[in-house]
Parts: C-alpha cells; sequence; structure tokens
C-alpha cells in the first residue's frame, strides 16, 4: 500500500517537543530521572506522557522508559523508532540498547559507570568508544562527581543536570521538579540534590561537544 | 479543572473510587497491579471505607464483587489476562446472572508477552460472554469508563468487561477527575431467583441476556467512544481499536489525516458505523492491540468484497504489540529499517535478586539433581521460574499458576522419578493447594518445594494470602507431619537442604518441603521506609 500524505507546513518553529529514552538496569532508578523531568514539565504547563516497565524485567533486567514532553496533546505512549531527541541513560551499555529510537541528531546522554550483572559484560573501553564514536554523545561519571559533592546518593539527579542542558525546560521548573520530589525528606536533602543537578549541568557544559 | 499525573492503572483506581465503589478485589499481576495498590493507598477510599484487600485468586476476586453487586453496591474486580482463564467460570456466569449493584471487570491484556505466558486477546471473552467491552484509547477515557460504567452496569443489569493493555497500563499522563458520586446504599435483588442458575431459571435469564443483545449494539452505536472521522481521501478507511487509534495519530502530527476513520473503543462493534466506512472507502485497514479481533468479525458485518487488511493479511504482524512504526509501515508512509547495533550489545535478562532465598534453594537442588537423571523438576509463575535461566537452569516448566504441582503428579503417575515441584507461597494458596489434595489422595511420589518468602514478590511485594498459614494449610490436606519440611534458604543450610531434599526424594509418598525465609528486597524497602521515618 502507498498513499500519498501531504506535509503540513511548518506552523510554529518554537514548539515545544521532546521525546526522551530513559534507559537503565532495573532498579537501578530510571523512574527517579522521569519524576523528576515530569514535574518540571507539568510545572512549566506542558503536557507529558511517560511509559515504563513493571514487572519481571524490574528484577536487574534491561529498563526502559518513553518520556514524552509537548506544548500540545500527545497521542502514543510510545516514542516512534527514529524519532528520539535524546537518550538518557544510567549505564552505558543500557545507552546503546535503543539508539534505533533516536534521530539522527539527537543526544545519548549516558552514566559511564558499568553495572556489570551478566557473565559475558562487553569490556567497557569498547562500549565507551562506541558512544564517543556518536554524534552528539556525553559521557558522565555521575557517581564520581556526586562523590566530589559528598553526596553519592544523587548520581541520578548529576545525570538530570548534565541532560538539562538539552531539555528546553527552564532551570526553575526542573529545580522545581527537584523540590517538589525531595520535598518530603527535608531541605537539606532537596538543597543536596539541587547541588548535584547544577554540577552535572557545569561539567557538562565544560566537555567538547 | 486540575490535572493529577496518573498511571493508566491509577486512573481506573481514581475511577473506581469517584464512581462510587464500595470494594475492590484483586489478585497481583502484570499490569493490573497499580489499581488496587492505588486504591490501598488513596485517603479518599480509605475515609470512604472502600473495601480493598488482596483475593486468593482472580476467581475469588470476581465472586466476592460479584457478591457485592448482588449486595446492591458497585464493586470492581481487578486482574491480568491470564487471570480472567482462573475466573472464566465465574465471569461467564455473571453475564448469565446480571448484576445488582454496578460491577466492573477490568482484565490487563499484555501483548508482546512484556511479563506474561501469553498474549491471549480479553475482549473474545467479553463476546464469548455477550457482554459489553470498553476498550480506552489513553488513560483520559480509562477514567470515564470507569467512572461512568457502573452506572451503565446498573443500568443494563449486566457486568462490563474493561479491556486496557500493558502500554495504557502503565504510561502517566495529565488526568482530569471529575465529583465523587455517592456510594451505593445495601440491598437485595428485586427478583430473589435472579442469581440461581438452576436449568430452568438460567434458560430463562439466557434467553434475557440474547435479548438485551440489540440494546448493547444500540448503546455502542450511539456511545461517544465510538467516533467517526471524516476523510477526504477515500481510497482507505482506518478503523483504530482502543489505544492503536494514538498509534495512528501520532503519524499524523505533521500532516492532515486524509482518510476516514472509525475509532472504536466500544463493543459489541458499532455495525453502522463499520458499514458507513465500508461502503465510502475502496478498502479497509484495522488497526487493534492484541488477536484479530474486529477483523476477523468485520466479513459478517459488510460481507465478502473489498480488501480488508490488517494482522491476517500480513499487513500488520500477527503477534506482538503494535506500535507508530508498524502503523507507519502499513500505511505505506514509512519502511522498515534496520538498525546497526554494535555488534558487542550483551542482552541482559532479569534475574533473581542478590541475596534472595531462591538461589540458595536452587543450588542445593542442582547439587542433589546431578545424581538423577535431568527434566525432572516442574515448576511454576512467579519470580523463581527466573531459576530457568543460566546460571541455574534448575527447572524445567512454568505453565499456569499451580501446574507445578499437578503436573509432578501426573508425570509421576507416568512413571517419571524423581518428581519435584517448585512453587511459590502464594501461587500455592492461589492453585497449587487443591492440586496437593489430589497428591495426597493418591499418595503421589512427588516431593513438593514451597518456596516460601511471605509475600507476592515479582508484582512488588503484596501480601500473600496465606502468610503464617502455609504449614498448616499442608497438614490439613493431609500431608504426613513426618513428610512436612521446613528449612530456612541460606548458605550455612547448604548441607541441611541437601539432605532434606534427598531424604524426601527417597520416601515413597507426597513430601513438601517449605524453605521460608523473607523477600530480601522487600526487606530493604522495608528497611528504608523505617530509616525515612
Amino acid at each position: 500500500m502507498r498513499y500519498r500524505i501531504i506535509k503540513k507546513e511548518k506552523v510554529k518553529s518554537d514548539k515545544m517537543k521532546k521525546d526522551i529514552i530513559l534507559a537503565g538496569v532495573g532498579g537501578q532508578g530510571i523512574l527517579t530521572i522521569a519524576a523528576v523531568i515530569g514535574f518540571a514539565a507539568v510545572d512549566k504547563g506542558l503536557f507529558i506522557k511517560q511509559a515504563e516497565v513493571h514487572g519481571m524485567s524490574q528484577r536487574g533486567g534491561e529498563v526502559i522508559s518513553h518520556l514524552r514532553i509537548s506544548d500540545k496533546e500527545i497521542f502514543s505512549d510510545l516514542i516512534p523508532k527514529g524519532k528520539a531527541d535524546m537518550i538518557l541513560s544510567l549505564e552505558p551499555l543500557e545507552s546503546l540498547r535503543y539508539v534505533d529510537f533516536l534521530k539522527e541528531d539527537g543526544y545519548i546522554i549516558t552514566n559511564t559507570k558499568p553495572f556489570e550483572n551478566i557473565p559475558n559484560y562487553p569490556e567497557i573501553e569498547k562500549i565507551l568508544a562506541e558512544i564517543s564514536s556518536r554524534k552528539n554523545s556525553r559521557l558522565i561519571d555521575a557517581e564520581e562527581i556526586a562523590r566530589e559533592i559528598n553526596s553519592v546518593k544523587s548520581a541520578n539527579i548529576v545525570l538530570v543536570g548534565a541532560a538539562s542542558l538539552f531539555l528546553d525546560i527552564p532551570l526553575e521548573n526542573l529545580e522545581n521538579g527537584i523540590k517538589q520530589l525531595f520535598g518530603k525528606k527535608g531541605e537539606e536533602v532537596v538543597n543536596q540534590n539541587i547541588f548535584a543537578f547544577r554540577k552535572g549541568r557545569e561539567k557538562t557544559e565544560n566537555q567538547a561537544g | 479543572m486540575k490535572k493529577i499525573l496518573l498511571l493508566g492503572d491509577e486512573a481506573i483506581g481514581q475511577g473506581a473510587i469517584d464512581g462510587g465503589i464500595s470494594g475492590i478485589y484483586a489478585y497481583p499481576g502484570t499490569p493490573s497491579t497499580e489499581i488496587m495498590e492505588f486504591i490501598q493507598r488513596s485517603k479518599q477510599a480509605k475515609e470512604n471505607k472502600i473495601h480493598a484487600t488482596w483475593s486468593a485468586n482472580e476467581k475469588t476476586a470476581v465472586e466476592s464483587a460479584l457478591g457485592m453487586s448482588y449486595a446492591g453496591k458497585r464493586a470492581i474486580a481487578c486482574m491480568k489476562h491470564v487471570g480472567l482463564n482462573v475466573a472464566a467460570d465465574a465471569f461467564i456466569n455473571s453475564a448469565i446472572t446480571g448484576v445488582n449493584g454496578g460491577l466492573i471487570i477490568l482484565v490487563a491484556d499484555d501483548p508482546s508477552m512484556h511479563s506474561s505466558q501469553n498474549e491471549q486477546d480479553s475482549r473474545f471473552y467479553g463476546k464469548f460472554s455477550l457482554l459489553p467491552i470498553f476498550e480506552p484509547s489513553n488513560q483520559q477515557e480509562a477514567y470515564e469508563m470507569t467512572y461512568n460504567g457502573f452506572e451503565l452496569s446498573e443500568k443494563i443489569g449486566l457486568p462490563i468487561l474493561l479491556r486496557i493493555t500493558t502500554r495504557l497500563a502503565h504510561s502517566r499522563y495529565g488526568i482530569i477527575t471529575q465529583l465523587s458520586k455517592t456510594q451505593n446504599s445495601f440491598s437485595v435483588p428485586k427478583d430473589p431467583k435472579q442469581f440461581i442458575l438452576l436449568p430452568a431459571i438460567a434458560r430463562k435469564r439466557y434467553k434475557s441476556l440474547l435479548e438485551k443483545q440489540s440494546l448493547l449494539q444500540k448503546i455502542s452505536e450511539l456511545s461517544s467512544f465510538n467516533h467517526f472521522i471524516v476523510g477526504k481521501d477515500k481510497s482507505l478507511g482506518i478503523v483504530a481499536c482502543g489505544i492503536s487509534f494514538n498509534y495512528l495519530m501520532e503519524n499524523f502530527q505533521d500532516s492532515e489525516l486524509p482518510f476516514s476513520v472509525l475509532k472504536i473503543s466500544q463493543h459489541p462493534i458499532p455495525q453502522e458505523k463499520i458499514k458507513k466506512l465500508y461502503d465510502e472507502s475502496e478498502e479497509l485497514l484495522i488497526l487493534e492491540d492484541g488477536f484479530p479481533f474486529v477483523e476477523e468479525q468485520i466479513g459478517n458485518i459488510v460481507g465478502i468484497g473489498k480488501k480488508i487488511r490488517g494482522r491476517l493479511t500480513g499487513d500488520l504482524p500477527r503477534d506482538g504489540e503494535l506500535n507508530p512504526n508498524l502503523v507507519a509501515i502499513a500505511l505505506g508512509i514509512e519502511k522498515e529499517k534496520q538498525t546497526n547495533f554494535p555488534e558487542f550489545l550483551a542482552t541482559r535478562p532479569p534475574a533473581l535478586c542478590p541475596g534472595c532465598g531462591h538461589i540458595d534453594v536452587y543450588n542445593a537442588l542442582n547439587e542433589v539433581m546431578k545424581d538423577f537423571e535431568p527434566q525432572r523438576i516442574l515448576s511454576d509463575i512467579g519470580c523463581y521460574t527466573l531459576g530457568a535461566l543460566p546460571p541455574y537452569n534448575a527447572i524445567n516448566s512454568c505453565v499456569d499458576m499451580g501446574a507445578s504441582i499437578t503436573m509432578a503428579k501426573g508425570a509421576s503417575d507416568a512413571g517419571m522419578f524423581p518428581s519435584i515441584a517448585v512453587i511459590g507461597d502464594s501461587t500455592f494458596t492461589h492453585s497449587g493447594m487443591t492440586g496437593l489434595l489430589d497428591a495426597v489422595n493418591d499418595k503421589s511420589n512427588i516431593v513438593v518445594i514451597i518456596l516460601d518468602n511471605s509475600l507476592v514478590g515479582m508484582t512488588g511485594g503484596q501480601k500473600a494470602s496465606g502468610d503464617g498459614k502455609i504449614d498448616n494449610i499442608c497438614l490439613a490436606i493431609g500431608v504426613e507431619k513426618e513428610h512436612l519440611k521446613i528449612v530456612v534458604p541460606l548458605r550455612k543450610n547448604h548441607e541441611l537442604m541437601k539432605k532434606l531434599l534427598l531424604e524426601e526424594i527417597n520416601y515413597n509418598g507426597v513430601s513438601v518441603i517449605i524453605a521460608r525465609r523473607e523477600c530480601v528486597t522487600e526487606l530493604s524497602k522495608k528497611k528504608k521506609l523505617k530509616v525515612i521515618k
């Protein structure tokens, strides 16, 4: 079957639409990242849809979440292949698992620390070289940055900071997202995470793209 | 109006609370678990004293919900698709009895088998039992269908099947909620014989169910969930069921949708609308997540003539869930693409958590079994099914809830020795107990290992129905005291476990070994919670 589809003229150039694949290993906490960005998007008054994985694969298997943000109604819960603006990954091997979702000029932003729970885990140098060889990639040692600021539990948020450079969501909204997520745990935890967020952003800004 | 960000499952939970339920009954199963969990957490549900506890299995859940309906109140029963097989007896007969208070049966299908043994399409059960079926296209519709479903159920006097799929269940979206309805007051059915399905009465009730079909057809035809979008290009007409409507629309974000589309989210199929689409279009494309349910029925409605494309014609894959790309390919606006993944990309299958008691049991079992012929272990559904994967390769079956014990019995009857069943505590009380009774009555030569982690592990640590009762259940069923052994699966007990296993394998009769240690993952969650508090 072949039908002629007439493309609409691009109406607005300033429209907001970000499709993000979140990747990691079950139990690493990709849903924390999804929650921060999700809250921030809602704070900005945007639409979001976020599909996540529950059940069997949460037991140490590969996990993926589709996070979609837009200024208009979102239809599909799944990001179409070849359309994602970003792969944001908590684990380097996992960042490569979903490259079929990525746009040609999309970003791969990944933590560099391997999570080795399989016997045939590839050589980490090979993985990092492969990621670096791709257009628009950023490698972040989120654990190390979190350790430097004495906040080892904030590695996920360091990564959100790194991603924030390419999200088109104002910093204020993102920091509100962090406040909303950690608010219950007290001011100290909130401040620690905001600091981690800023550090992640700063370190990535300094990376040559 | 305020929007709240909810998972599809949570939207259904909120819809049920706002729709005036007095109770929810469910057995945990991905992707349906979060409905009950949401209602259990809900302050509003607590204030309204909504009954919300886990049932022993899906059959007891549907029957309890039907009982609440008998007493005039609104109820919802929730399960995953294979759970409806367990509940089928109650479900199908509830169509004959009808309802008193509004009743929704929520079933979450899992196309692509993300966390399941098959990808059966529950809509067939709805058609089979002649009940109205709802399949929401998004989370907001799921909320509304639940919210209004109880009233409709009372109006037509029948339960309603609400069918969702994994993607809808586990995706978050901003939901606009409505004012809460008050719960029904207690009342028994007006007709005292309504629920007595003796043949003479059942025949009458079945006739009345058949007579209601034209009313259901009319309601479906007028339903706002089934709507017709007129397109200029008549070369194709598209039928988009449930969530597939979104996958279709996703492809027309930057371009005009040229074709007419019939979105179907309520069954029976709106026949007039289908006929209209068929008459106007040169050919049809049927999009549906699950089996070719509408595709198979459509010939009976419109006759044979024009081309009808879908999963049966290979325009869409016959199995697995749909996505925007598959729809684009079927429309001819995108070609199948090959991605070059790096060669070294190893898969990462799920695994038993470090420190899990099941690991200690499998280590002991594997050593003992070295001295016997291979493939003697029948197992079941739960975290421990991961024992089928390397490095354990410890079990040889996983079929349906409880099948380990009964299959071990049958295999033993056929002469297999040793014949060993491995089953979890929650699976045991779900559907294993009855099989154990069969084995005891026949004095079958089997060893049943019950992995008791005191909760439902795979779905996230829900309360297990048999918590603290497993030993007594086994004894009451008739397992001999001398052959009911309890052990703590820890590395230090490795030799003890091996000894027990060997002893019981060599006993000619039913033995039960309970390996009891709390789930490590849930234990650490509990500890974390304590620290925060």
